[in-house]
């Protein structure tokens, strides 16, 4: 990767942070070793020290406590396919909960996303879709309403969903780019919570995928910021990163209250900015 | 052809190398990023090829791959790859799956025949395909491939490059060559003795597909628009794809060569199965979405009765499913 890729700030130090952290792991391993077999003891070892590597770079020295109850995480074993993993999140106590963060240990810039529930948010469950580059711990972890960190982690094997291009070709993944799509469930009922699934055409390029033509890594440009209002509640603040998928696309839920369609803004990191809005279908009271 | 694996290195099939080498991948990519010697670890040997070439007469031969993924064992010989043999020159149709792969294709072809290698095939963007092309450079033949092909292997070249060499080592994984005369719609070659008509098909499979048809033979070579008891693997349009195959049908092919699978079958009744396949897919994924049913459950329940009794359907078939229900979700 002789290129260099303008990240931001933050992921360049992150990157540089995990970097040495990984590297001196290795170090160890290879010492430890000098085999061509990783101790598995000594695989989750490394893992564990990475993770609060990245836990004290995102939180500070905020505590986050391990929870089977706030927060769950459904991911598969083996990924089908690394550059389009799905990732589901339950918060069963989804009244304590006021915002979730997912991050998967293993890629260049661990934080997948962070999602902020609005008053019209039904924060029970979230649908995201994410590359995944290497065997991975993929850690979900819960900001309750007190301010409180809880997590939870499962372990997902995946390879080169980084790297994996966006489409047949550049030019053929930045088509119809800000598109966007809402899905709503059937049978709407006034104050029951229901779900809807929002798609945006954007081919999410993360800086890691090289075009062979030019041996160029094609520059980063993916979706940063989406926010989700409906009337003038907020329903869902998503701070996205490199590690959504291509075409992203988000499962959540939300309170039917009849009041105005949900309107959607995105942005992305080249300054590109997309609003559309949606009817919700009707409300039955 | 079809996922990352042998046919089909496809994006996902990236995870099924990894399936198939375990540890010692990562421990490899762990060493060169500390810049360790490789020239210690155990090398990949040159075992003999383990498949021999299939001759159907007037100068027609095929190699039959087994429906395995790439390993260092198979060194990525992974796909149906073959040659005919014409009055004037030869035309190679698919050089293989890895420099390997297309020095064996090349010296068996020099077994047989001094006649000049005038054309190489690459049939489509895929590794298991096309990443022999190299091994027949210094014979300077056309290299034929679909107009879509050079900004496909653009896009991916470096990445399946990559995965290949991780398997297969830098010394068999093969260089990356780009085709000198693109086909827009339908070509016709004469090898002197008899004519093949090859045709450039919109995105099915996937986006840059060529088939051929030997005219004198009445041979069809769909590549990997067709495969027979390896499960097919989409990396293109599943409706685009089912429509091809109708387009191809319509050529009255008695028989073919397909991407994976037996050397020879007949061609109707193969494409016949193929479609009762990528329909079910079609049409359960169409269902899934319409019920609001999340890509990651429909990964896990749709057409699974349709997947069943195909090789490789445990590692290709919820891959299937992923890829028809993004590109079907936004029908």
């Amino acid at each position: 990767m002789g290129i260099a890729i303008p990240f931001r700030r933050e992921e360049e130090n992150m990157i540089q942070i995990v970097r040495h952290a990984l590297a001196a792991a290795l170090v160890t391993v290879f010492c430890a070793t000098s085999a061509t077999v990783v101790d598995a003891s000594e695989a989750d070892a490394r893992r564990e020290e990475r993770w609060q590597l990245i836990a004290d770079y995102l939180f500070d020295d905020r505590e986050i406590l391990p929870t089977d109850t706030l927060i769950r995480i459904e991911a598969p074993k083996r990924a089908q396919d690394a550059a389009l993993v799905p990732i589901t999140l339950t918060m069963p106590e989804k009244d304590k909960i006021k915002s979730v963060y997912l991050v998967i240990d293993d890629n260049p810039a661990p934080l997948a996303a962070h999602v902020t529930f609005g008053p019209a948010a039904d924060p029970g469950t979230l649908h995201l879709r994410v590359r995944i580059d290497t065997y991975t711990n993929v850690h979900a972890i819960a900001e309750t309403k007190d301010g409180k960190l809880y997590s939870t982690v499962a372990f997902v094997k995946a390879s080169g969903g980084c790297s994996a291009p966006s489409g047949p070709s550049d030019a053929e993944a930045m088509k119809g780019m800000g598109d966007m799509r809402m899905k709503f469930a059937k049978d709407i009922q006034q104050e029951k919570p229901s779900e809807a699934t929002l798609m945006i055409r954007h081919p999410n390029f993360n800086g890691m995928q090289m075009n062979q033509l030019t041996r160029l890594y094609t520059p980063p440009r993916y979706i940063d910021k989406v926010t989700v209002s409906y009337g003038d509640q907020d329903v869902l603040d998503i701070v996205g990163d490199i590690s959504l998928s291509t075409n992203p696309a988000l499962g959540f839920g939300f309170i039917p209250r009849g009041e105005g369609p949900m309107k959607v803004v995105a942005s992305d990191t080249k300054g590109g900015r997309w609003e559309q809005t949606f009817d919700v279908p009707s409300v039955t009271q | 052809m079809v996922g990352f694996g042998m046919s089909g290195f496809e994006l996902t099939g990236a995870s099924s190398i990894r399936q198939s080498v375990g540890k010692a991948r990562f421990t490899r990519r762990e060493a060169l990023s500390l810049g360790f010697c490789l020239c210690c670890l155990p090398a990949t040997g040159l075992a003999a090829q383990a498949f021999a070439l299939k001759d159907f007469g007037n100068g027609l031969f095929i190699r039959e791959a087994p429906h395995e993924e790439a390993t260092a064992t198979n060194k990525g010989a992974i796909a149906n790859i073959g040659f005919i043999v014409g009055r004037d020159s030869v035309l190679v149709i698919d050089p293989g799956g890895s420099a390997a792969d297309g020095r064996w294709l090349h010296s068996e072809i020099r077994k047989r025949t001094s006649k000049p290698i005038r054309r190489v095939v690459m049939t489509h963007v895929h590794p298991d395909h096309c990443f022999g092309a190299a091994a027949f450079a210094g014979e300077q033949p056309e290299f034929i491939g679909h107009h879509a092909l050079r900004p496909a292997l653009d896009a991916r070249g470096t990445y399946y490059h990559q995965r290949l060499a991780e398997v297969l080592g830098q010394e068999n994984a093969g260089s990356l060559v780009y085709p000198t005369r693109e086909i827009d719609d339908v070509a016709e070659i004469d090898l002197g003795d008899r004519l093949v008509r090859i045709t450039a098909h919109r995105i099915a499979h996937t986006d840059c597909d060529l088939s051929m048809l030997d005219t004198s033979t009445g041979t069809l070579f769909p590549a990997d628009l067709l495969f027979v008891g390896r499960i097919p693997s989409l990396d293109g349009s599943l409706p685009g794809w089912l429509a091809e195959a109708e387009r191809l049908v319509k050529l009255g092919a008695a028989r073919a060569v397909p991407g994976h699978g037996p050397a020879m079958v007949e061609f109707e009744p193969a494409m016949a199965i193929q479609r009762r396949y990528l329909t079910a897919l079609q049409d359960e994924t169409r269902a899934a979405i319409a019920e609001g049913i999340p890509i990651d459950e429909a990964s896990r329940t749709v057409a699974a009765s349709a997947a069943e009794g195909w090789a490789l359907s445990e590692d290709y078939h919820s891959r299937n499913v992923i890829q028809a229900y993004k590109e079907l979700e936004w029908e």
